[in-house]
């Protein structure tokens, strides 16, 4: 592994998902969704990564992917140099094993609830990943660390919580108490699926900052995956990370909080932040930013820019070529997928699509 | 809002629930009028009262629940009716002919078994209607919330997407051509965009068809988008009501103005934003004096022994609070402008 090696780096992933069409299904048709699409992302220490789409965009399957808990179609993973799934085959020079990397990779869910254990106290749940990973830790250690750790998120006095069930405790509590077992691994990297969405949101902003916080102390990269821009937005101006938007399977957009809030390149960019309605903006008069509401067949991709059906602005070209990674003043990293980002394409000599 | 005929008047308005530890009132002497062709906005948070609320205007509140009070019905031309009075048949015919209801889940109004159109015809059927002229304006709902219909009518539930099938339920709503729409989180379970296209769309079927909305939801940025005036629940009691400006820009219940302040914005400053402290209160023991007391920074010995009763701030807005005209110093808003970017000088004596 070279020192200059990402913590995290994907490179041209693809997810796809078959439906049907097995050997015994002889006369059904088989059905090819592609969930993730060619993606390419590093992922620096203490990074934070935030991305968002409507769902059956493919941001939770991106997100399996880059912790290995789903396997490219196409496409390489590496934690820190190391190709995950060849770690996993035991293919060539294995320099971190699969185990490690699973271990450095934690995920917290959307319901937190069902991540635990109901049978079993919270003490035990916590105290089980923590045998396994650190056999020589004495039981004391183990239950010292996640006194401190519960201290450390508020739920105190621990012995109090940690003797409950899963069900004694709030919404709030169960999220915490589960981002407390994902950082008692001290991983690298935390994929947090639309890990507040579930709370009300008042206790959001709380439960992020908390996030936040454990971030400094841990030194841990998060993917953040929201539907809601306003609560990217916050994480990311918060961390000072990117956020990356999602369409059907491709990153259309990403870039800095400036750039994909107040600046935004993209159509899709642009709807969502219509979408996310803020109380002192008059734009209740505002055009309808799509020209159709439901999103495509997924089994069925529109040819050409997979957003043409929707968009407000496609023009002739949009049906036809696929938009490649528009760099805007010349940035490396962050691009839009839009001809409109390139002053200098096509597009602008287009005639607008006329039908329906 | 030139036309403010009145179509709906609730009073005095209570529903209990008998629980082994006592009463519970889920919503406590509520006051108000709807006016005909307007948006009403009904917000709170989740157990402040609002479906309840929402439920009595049809006479829906489930057993064991007990709705007393008045509701008042003013059809456009003919009697008023009395709901909370009329018999089982007459309910029935009610609630599709004169107001519809649009619930959260959506998912299960539809029966899995039969498709889209049995249920607009069994709807058109069960209410006596021509079938082949509802059917013709099924296809135009349909057709008015983005969907095409045909394609629609020959789907089973299953075979749509949230936000579809969500569409559709309000089309079938519609199609008996009631003169009020009431929705219930009609939006919650589904993505921004599609929150907002429905909310847009509904903007849009209002004024096509018609139609009173009324819209319940915990999401205030939303609802601004739609309703022209909002009704602000906490505790089982509306706190405060006014048009949409009146309460963005000049809210005078503390309450009103923290909910305000504590909204996610794109544009306030992260560190700026704020939660609110305390904890909800309970429907059986009652707190004596005013529901927000023990959260808000205005309570004295006043608010805490004795209940507030609502106070006409202006014309258009009234607010249950002794110290309304304190508020908005007690509780600044961050994302708010220091004045109204569109005073509405036609409400108002335009004296600003």
């Amino acid at each position: 592994m070279g020192a200059s090696d990402p913590m995290l780096s994907m490179d041209g992933v693809s997810v796809e998902f078959t439906n049907g069409g097995g050997p015994l299904d002889i006369f059904g048709e088989s059905e090819t969704v592609r969930a993730v699409s060619d993606v390419s992302l590093d992922l620096g220490e203490q990074e934070t990564l935030t991305l968002i789409g409507e769902s059956g965009c493919g941001k939770s399957t991106l997100g399996k992917t880059a912790i290995g808990a789903q396997k490219p179609t196409s496409g390489t993973v590496r934690y820190r140099g190391q190709d995950i799934w060849k770690a996993k085959r035991n293919a060539g020079d294995v320099s971190i094993s699969f185990d490690e990397i699973r271990h450095s990779l934690q995920i917290i869910h959307q319901d937190p609830g069902s991540a635990l254990n109901p049978n079993q106290r919270i003490l035990t749940s916590l105290m089980l990943p923590l045998k396994k990973w650190y056999p020589d830790l004495g039981r004391e250690e183990r239950e010292e660390r996640i006194h401190t750790l519960f201290e450390r998120v508020g739920m105190s006095p621990p012995g109090d919580y940690l003797n409950r069930y899963p069900h004694q405790l709030s919404g709030g509590e169960t999220q915490r108490a589960v981002l407390v077992r994902a950082l008692l691994l001290n991983p690298d990297l935390i994929l947090a699926d639309e890990a507040i969405s579930a709370l009300d949101v008042s206790l959001r902003v709380e439960m992020m900052d908390l996030m936040l916080e454990l971030q400094d102390i841990f030194q841990t990269s998060y993917l953040f995956i929201s539907h809601d821009l306003s609560n990217a937005r916050y994480i990311a101006e918060k961390s000072g990370g990117r956020i990356a938007v999602m369409y059907l399977g491709e990153i259309v957009e990403i870039g800095t909080v400036e750039e994909i809030v107040e600046n935004p390149q993209h159509p899709y960019t642009k709807a969502l932040q219509w979408a996310t309605a803020n109380l002192y903006e008059d734009d209740a008069e505002a055009e309808f930013p799509l020209r159709k509401i439901d999103v495509p067949d997924p089994t069925d991709l529109p040819a050409g820019c997979h957003f043409h059906p929707r968009c407000p602005k496609a023009r002739e070209v949009c049906r036809q070529q696929h938009p490649e990674r528009v760099h805007a003043n010349g940035d490396k990293e962050n691009y839009a997928r839009c001809f409109r980002a390139d002053e200098n394409h096509e597009y602008w000599d287009s005639p607008e699509i006329t039908d329906e | 809002m030139s036309n403010t005929e009145t179509i709906f008047e609730v009073r005095d308005l209570n529903v209990t629930f008998q629980m082994n530890r006592g009463q519970s009132r889920v919503v406590r002497d509520a006051d108000i009028d709807v006016a005909r062709n307007e948006t009403l906005g009904i917000i709170g948070e989740s157990g402040s009262g609002k479906s309840m609320l929402a439920s009595s205007f049809l006479n829906a509140v489930v057993e064991p629940g007990v709705t007393t009070g008045e509701v008042t019905f003013y059809p456009e031309d003919g009697n008023p009716v009395s709901v909370l009075d009329l018999s089982d048949s007459e309910l029935n015919r009610f609630r599709w002919e004169a107001v519809a209801m649009v619930f959260q889940g959506a998912m299960s109004s539809f029966n899995p078994v039969t498709k889209i159109r049995t249920h607009f015809r069994e709807t058109l059927q069960d209410h006596n209607r021509d079938i082949p002229a509802g059917m013709d304006r099924a296809r135009d709902l349909l057709e008015s919330v983005y969907l095409d219909p045909e394609r629609i009518l020959d789907s089973y539930a299953h075979e749509l997407s949230g936000g579809m099938k969500q569409r559709a339920l309000i089309a079938l709503s519609l199609v008996l051509e009631p003169d009020v729409l009431v929705l219930d989180e009609p939006t919650a379970a589904l993505d921004l965009l599609m929150q907002r296209s429905i909310v847009t769309l509904l903007r849009e079927l209002q004024a096509e068809y018609d139609l009173t909305l009324v819209f319940i939801t915990h999401d205030l940025p939303l609802l601004t988008k739609l309703a022209d005036r909002i009704a602000v629940m906490y505790a089982f009691n509306i706190v405060e009501i006014g048009t949409t400006d009146d309460l963005l820009y000049n809210a005078s219940h503390p309450y009103t103005r923290a909910l305000l302040d504590t909204t996610p914005d794109l544009n306030v400053p992260v560190d700026e934003m704020d939660i609110i402290e305390g904890s909800k209160p309970d429907p059986v023991d009652q707190i004596p004096g005013c529901s927000y007391h023990p959260r808000c920074p205005l309570a004295d010995d006043h608010c805490r022994s004795e209940e507030p009763a609502m106070m006409t701030v202006r014309n258009t807005q009234e607010s249950a609070c002794f110290y309304y005209n304190q508020a908005a110093d007690a509780v600044p808003i961050s994302a708010a402008p220091s004045h109204s970017p569109t005073t509405d000088t036609a409400t108002d004596g335009g004296d600003r």
